[in-house]
């Protein structure tokens, strides 16, 4: 039985709401005991902190690794490490690799890939249906058996609405928890930017926001009608945010997520067709921007996540229109959220609620908090430390991230799981 | 003023002092094309290639035509039918070329952005000969050229663009152009052809062509693709031509001394009613295949002398 005491840290208790100097016991892997600057228990071992903040790891929804089909993309291996750079403790990662992650046995190859090649935990979900087609549920039962911990066909949007009403009632009677990506897609077909003056200007392809919200409207009359356990997986739009808002209000089982992209970024930064910036669903106008920091303040919205989505040059080095979607993020999740927090437009706790406790409290974890017996899954980093972001440094495969050459404020100084270090920088 | 640019990818980037430098150079080509020997060696030793990805005949060959007159060496690529099929990616294709030692590359692309992307990745001039539903310079400095010679000037004129404008590049190189030069633009036509917003760039919008039509100085048509004409964006042909035709009844709602442009090539019948498309007292449509000549040789003049420049490591 051995200890460590993480002393001089600055605790962010997400649970607690708290932001204060204090002290962290840890016991094989799990948080035995914290408290104020003080009055410290004796250790095995000693870690000082220099007062820099110490917060429960990040527990990162809608994670691409490209296993199967497209590893010069991402392995388990670097997006393991990217992970671990990034703070990141839990990666909850999707179906949409190439084949999907539709049966049992794809799910326990990933399974065993992860736990071969990434230091930090892996936690997959699969596809809701077979080949992500939208046509025949997959074996839900049996997925969860091999350890699926939530079902999506991610950006496919299930469009035959019969058959998406009996994959989630089928799901409710196992209390599996459904991902969807909200979106009317006959509206949002071919759309590479967000309708308004910048695609008009730019004559691009584009969807108006008012799609997000049909989307959800639709899902959400299939909660009412189901009762089933959903997660919206980005909402990025002002007028999908009501919507929401009365089908908590409702009492149906629903949580909303937003990606990081959409929190720190606006059309406007597309510029001149820069497809590092094409991301699904495209960067909102600015007045949605700043709604959905709102709804994350308020807890309207649960969670960010990273959408990690990493792209080969050759994807990307397109015209806009034809590049792919997506963006890699793990490594910069956190200094990004941390505009958030020099912009005084959240505080750390409340951060750390949306990137680590909600999360982790959605999918029945129970990691993503500083609470005694929860797991050491914790990540140190000084929120201050100003940088000029490399996209060549990054530890993933791919580098198509929008934020090469930005200044960012925020570093991860060392990421631990179950009390293990995985990551110093 | 002189002219700095080192491509012409689109009027946005353009000074109206570029704007005017363009256009009375392309006046001089004018006197040049009518004489009867058409000729002169201004891009002489140069080599300018034709990139269509999307079929053209008219612009293709007037810039080929433009080139040909300035001495310049024209080669045509038809690139719908070439490597585009075998899998080679666009930057791939513009490396290739690259290192053929091209002066002057003219390119046409049916994605917006596209020839901004390839501008990038080559070390001679690029012309947007029509970038997806982004922009289409020439065309619109044509235009311009047609409207200062058939109005006297080219600014406080009542502008009337009228059509799918939601599709069309020409629109909006053009409002982009005319706003430039301080001209009141009326954009006209139903609201399912109109881009989002379109009316935060300073244009009025109108869904009634007549109200549209009201006293301006010039009706420019556009052309209507004819994948668009059955009930996808408008009802039907007919009905479209009922209510955005332009034909005399309506033309007569504009001055009296109106000119009529189509970018060409015309739906008779569908945007525009052929009598009026032929009556010389009225349509400037032949003036402006001649004036899309001399804007082409004057823009490639313009852009081969900063080329020049750069390389003699002059200052441009």
């Amino acid at each position: 039985m051995t200890t460590t005491l993480f002393t001089n840290a600055r605790l962010i208790d997400p649970e607690a709401g708290t932001d204060h100097q204090g002290w962290l016991l840890l016991r094989d892997g799990r948080i035995a005991d914290k408290g104020t600057a003080g009055d410290e228990p004796a250790a095995d071992e000693k870690v000082d902190c220099g007062g820099q903040c110490l917060a429960p790891g990040i527990v990162d929804i809608g994670i691409k690794v490209c296993e199967p089909g497209e590893r010069h993309k991402e392995s388990y291996k670097s997006a393991g490490r990217a992970a671990a750079a990034g703070g990141v403790t839990t990666m909850i990662t999707r179906p949409d690799t190439t084949p999907c992650i539709d049966t049992p046995e794809a799910l326990e190859f990933i399974t065993r890939r992860a736990q071969a090649d990434a230091p930090v935990k892996v936690l997959p979900m699969a596809a809701l249906t077979k080949g992500r087609e939208g046509r025949e549920m997959t074996e839900i039962g049996f997925l969860m058996d091999a350890g699926a911990v939530a079902f999506t066909d991610c950006d496919h949007v299930l469009t035959e609405t019969k058959v998406f009403s009996r994959a989630l009632t089928y799901a409710k009677s196992l209390d599996a928890l459904v991902v969807a990506h909200p979106q009317e897609p006959g509206l949002s077909k071919g759309a590479a930017a967000t309708s308004g003056k910048f695609a008009s200007l730019r004559g691009l392809p584009a969807v108006s926001p008012m799609a997000e919200r049909m989307g959800l409207d639709r899902d959400i009359a299939l909660l009412e009608m189901t009762g089933a356990k959903y997660h919206a997986d980005q909402i990025t739009t002002a007028r999908a945010l009501p919507a929401l808002e009365r089908a908590k209000r409702n009492g149906l089982d629903i949580t909303a997520g937003t990606s990081i992209h959409h929190l720190t970024l606006n059309e406007l930064d597309v510029a001149d067709y820069r497809t590092f910036f094409k991301v699904k669903p495209p960067l909102r106008a600015e007045d949605d921007r700043l709604a959905v920091i709102e709804a994350v303040k308020s807890g309207l919205i649960d969670i960010i996540s990273s959408m990690h989505t990493p792209q080969d040059e050759e994807s990307k080095r397109l015209p806009f229109e034809e590049a792919a979607a997506g963006a890699v993020a793990m490594e910069t999740l956190l200094p990004a959220a941390l505009r958030l927090y020099h912009g005084e437009y959240l505080d750390l706790p409340t951060l750390f609620r949306a990137l680590s406790l909600n999360p982790a409290n959605r999918l029945g974890l129970t990691s993503g908090r500083l609470s005694k017996g929860a797991p050491a899954d914790l990540v140190l980093f000084d929120p201050d430390v100003p940088f000029v972001l490399d996209r060549f440094k990054l530890h993933s495969k791919s580098q198509n991230t929008p934020f090469d050459g930005q200044r960012m404020q925020g570093r991860v100084l060392a990421t631990y799981v179950a009390g293990n270090p995985v990551y110093r920088s | 003023m002189t002219f700095r640019q080192k491509h012409l990818l689109g009027i946005e980037q353009l000074h109206p002092q570029e704007i005017t430098a363009i256009l009375d150079l392309a006046d001089t080509y004018v006197d040049l094309n009518r004489q009867s020997v058409k000729h002169s060696d201004t891009l002489q030793g140069l080599t300018q290639i034709n990139m269509f990805f999307e079929n053209s005949t008219r612009t293709q060959a007037s810039f080929e035509l433009a080139g040909k007159r300035l001495g310049a060496d024209v080669m045509n690529m038809a690139m719908q039918a070439s490597s585009i099929k075998k899998g080679e990616t666009l930057i791939d294709t513009a490396m290739t070329l690259n290192a053929m030692h091209p002066d002057l590359l003219v390119v046409r692309h049916p994605h917006s952005g596209a020839v901004d992307l390839l501008s990038q990745k080559v070390n001679c001039a690029v012309l947007n000969a029509g970038d997806g539903k982004h922009e289409h310079p020439t065309q619109a400095l044509l235009d311009a050229l047609t409207i200062r010679r058939a109005k006297g000037r080219l600014h406080r004129l009542n502008i009337a663009i009228c059509g799918d404008i939601a599709h069309s590049r020409v629109a909006r190189s053009n409002l982009i152009l005319l706003g430039k030069m301080e001209n009141r633009i009326r954009l006209v036509g139903p609201p399912t052809l109109m881009p989002s917003q379109i009316s935060e760039f300073g244009v009025e919008v109108y869904d009634d062509m007549r109200e549209g039509l009201k006293d301006v100085d010039v009706v420019m048509m556009l052309r209507l693709q004819k994948e668009r004409m059955d009930g996808g964006f408008i009802p039907s042909e007919r009905e479209y031509y009922h209510r955005y035709g332009l034909d005399a009844e309506k033309l007569a709602l504009a001055k009296p001394d109106a000119i009529v442009m189509h970018p060409g090539p015309m739906n008779r019948g569908v945007e525009i009613d052929g009598t009026i498309a032929d009556d010389i007292n009225r349509s400037v449509i032949q003036e402006q295949v001649e004036m899309g000549v001399a804007v082409r040789m004057a823009a490639m003049d313009l852009l081969a002398r900063n080329l020049r420049a750069a390389r003699e490591g002059a200052p441009a």
